[in-house]
């Protein structure tokens, strides 16, 4: 039994299945990589996990509990963080701030009114906060406004931002998309780091097929919105039936 | 001190010895001499910066921290308003009761008005509290509740005021026939005659003065809260604020309930200063003013709806005195010919049209100082630092923060 079950997921989009009996099981502490060509449903499939999309019927369990119909808020508060396609930082603020606002979601929870206390004095926020940034290396960026940092900097405050709330699933939209390739090896081993360190189980929408050896454990390829196959990353690199999703029948 | 920085509170205490000493600072010309005009430390004027700046104090927790633009905050300073006179006509002219219903009524008003407004966010925001406000002003104008019970609540077009046939149950003998604090008559002043000035301290501008400072100091603490920040982070990014595991729709109305309190406060107030209120408090272009009070001051600022409201309400009160004859005699010396040429250049922007100088100073800041006044007042501070750090031998600059 994994932490995160999916059953017989279906989404349709006027005539357009996007997901068609879709099933998916994520084991604890393990990255799971989801892949399959444009449109076939990746994206569509994330959206559901995060309540963003509710789909036409099925299924999705994490950790014994429905997650369909729940706000995005909860959901988050129910262990699962996600880290967008493109970074969603509050770019307005500094860094700092950027990740003590999770670090007071997951205390207070969903609402607090807290409006008297000073920021500064919140006993363990400050502290917690400052360890992420470390871990991250960007302690030194701490005081900076988010909008200044540069791309891969983003992505890393982003997944700062998720790890601070320790999730127990953490949800990543292609999170090397648009990187160079510095940047996306930089990003493998951090996430790397990350699930040896504190065991957080992933899963990873990646289009990338470096990302996805380097890291998965587990992969599901989806095609046309159904799953074709769920294997190790050495059974799948010479899969029939993933050869011919993405390179089409003629080329067998 | 009190939980705030020394940074913020070297700017409360600023605040608070320029509310204080208003009464001095603001007349800085003699009584006779030609520029006894620009004077703006009388009473009446001063009751209304103070008030004012209670009022873009609160919008300034809404639309600075959160970015909501309310285009009705008006409503809410009428309600208040209305509430403190009825106050006044039913128990006594004791301004204690009276304010504390007008900001409990206007908290109301808000609650139910933000929980429906706040289902929408950008223009559609701003337009339902638009929608809203003419709605209450409509009904304040005509006084529809009034006519439906047969009575009168807003009392339409006369507006609302006190008579001596009203009931007014808590009154004894002897307490003021205006309004007072305990027997403290807000219309009360001690002038002082000193050289060729003469101050006026009245009592109704200190209340009006120690009520903005309370609520200038709640709105450091806010702006400085874990609560702050998450209205801050809704200005910035709502999406990721949400999967972040916050609510942010809790958040959001509570800010609009504290600005409409802070609104009800205001009004409040404007009834103790005069008890006589109408409809016309309501009226959209009063909730346009506010917002470009807001702006010109500084959005997000602490100290910029202060100025905001004390910069517009000086320009209404003293621009639009100035009439044809007060620009004649500035360009005297002037041959006549010049002079009127002068004196023609000049009176549309004068007198009645004090407003066209109200829109060019308005362009004027909106694209050249998008902080509004306050990053006029950094920028200026920041040319002196520059010279002083230069003047010195190492040369040392410190960034400015």
């Amino acid at each position: 039994m994994g932490i995160l079950e999916v059953k017989g997921i279906n989404k349709r989009f006027g005539g357009l299945q996007a997901l068609g009996d879709v099933n998916l099981s994520v084991a604890e502490n393990t990255v799971h990589a989801i892949i399959g060509p444009n449109g076939a449903g990746k994206s569509t499939l994330l959206n559901v996990l995060v309540g963003k999309l509710i789909p036409d019927s099925g299924s999705v369990m994490f950790d014994g509990q429905s997650v369909l119909g729940r706000q995005p808020y909860e959901i988050n508060q129910m262990g699962i963080s996600r880290v967008f396609q493109t970074p969603e930082i509050f770019a307005d603020l500094t860094v700092f701030e950027n990740v003590m606002i999770p670090c007071f979601a997951k205390r207070d929870g969903a609402f607090r009114l807290h409006a008297w206390e000073n920021t500064r004095h919140e006993t363990g926020i400050a502290e917690q906060a400052e360890a992420i940034l470390e871990d991250v290396n960007m302690l030194d960026k701490r005081h900076m406004t988010a909008s200044s940092l540069s791309r891969g900097d983003k992505r890393r405050l982003e997944m700062a931002m998720c790890l601070v709330q320790e999730p127990r699933l953490l949800l990543l939209d292609e999170p090397t998309a648009g990187m160079a390739r510095a940047d996306t090896n930089n990003t493998i081993d951090l996430l790397k780091e990350i699930n040896e360190k504190r065991s957080i189980t992933m899963a990873i929408i990646e289009h990338d097929m470096h990302v996805v050896f380097s890291l998965a454990e587990r992969i599901t390829v989806l095609a046309q919105g159904t799953p074709l196959v769920e294997e190790t990353p050495e059974n799948i690199k010479g899969h029939p039936k993933v050869r011919e999703a993405y390179l089409g029948e003629a080329q067998v | 001190m009190l939980g705030m920085n020394a940074k913020d509170t070297m700017l409360f205490v600023v605040v608070t010895l320029m509310v204080l000493l208003a009464p001095i600072l603001l007349n800085p010309f003699p009584t006779d001499s030609a520029f006894s005009q620009f004077n703006a430390g009388y009473p009446a004027l001063m009751q209304r910066f103070v008030i004012f700046g209670i009022l873009v104090i609160g919008f300034n927790i809404l639309f600075g921290l959160t970015g909501y633009l309310s285009f009705g905050h008006a409503a809410f300073l009428g309600v208040g308003s209305f509430a403190a006179v009825w106050m006044f006509k039913l128990l006594s002219y004791n301004i204690v009761p009276a304010i504390a219903l007008s900001i409990i009524v206007a908290g109301l008003f808000s609650v139910v008005i933000g929980y429906v407004a706040l289902r929408r966010s950008g223009i559609y925001f701003s337009i339902l509290t638009l929608a809203f406000a003419q709605m209450m002003y409509a009904i304040a104008y005509s006084d529809l509740v009034g006519k439906m019970f047969n009575t009168i609540v807003t009392n339409g077009e006369t507006g609302l005021q006190v008579y001596l046939d009203d009931p007014q149950i808590l009154y004894s003998e002897g307490d003021p026939k205006l309004p007072h604090l305990f027997g403290w008559e807000m219309n009360d002043s001690f002038t002082w005659d000193v050289g060729g000035w003469s101050f006026v301290f009245q009592n109704g501008y200190y209340l009006a003065g120690i009520c903005m400072l309370i609520a200038f100091y709640i709105s450091i603490r806010i702006f400085r809260s874990p609560f702050g920040l998450m209205l801050r982070s809704i200005k910035s990014n709502q999406q990721r604020l949400n999967y972040v595991g916050v609510s942010t729709r809790p958040y959001m109305l509570t800010a609009f309930v504290i600005s409409g309190m802070y609104a009800g406060l205001a009004g409040g107030l404007m009834s103790a200063m005069d008890p006589l209120t109408g409809a016309e408090r309501m009226f959209w272009t009063a909730s346009g003013e506010i917002v470009i009070m807001a702006i010109l001051g500084g959005v997000g600022t602490l100290v910029g709806p202060i100025l905001g409201a004390g910069a517009i309400k000086y320009m209404e009160n003293i621009v639009s005195t100035i009439n044809d004859n007060v620009v004649r005699g500035w360009f005297e010396f002037m041959p006549d010919g010049l002079a009127d040429f002068m004196v023609t250049i000049i009176h549309p922007f004068i007198g009645k049209g004090w407003h066209l100088t109200l829109g060019l100073v308005f362009m004027g800041v909106v694209i050249f100082l998008p902080g509004g006044l306050v990053e006029l007042g950094q920028r200026i501070g920041g040319l002196f630092r520059r010279k002083k750090s230069s003047d010195t031998p190492s040369g040392a600059t410190k960034p400015a923060e």
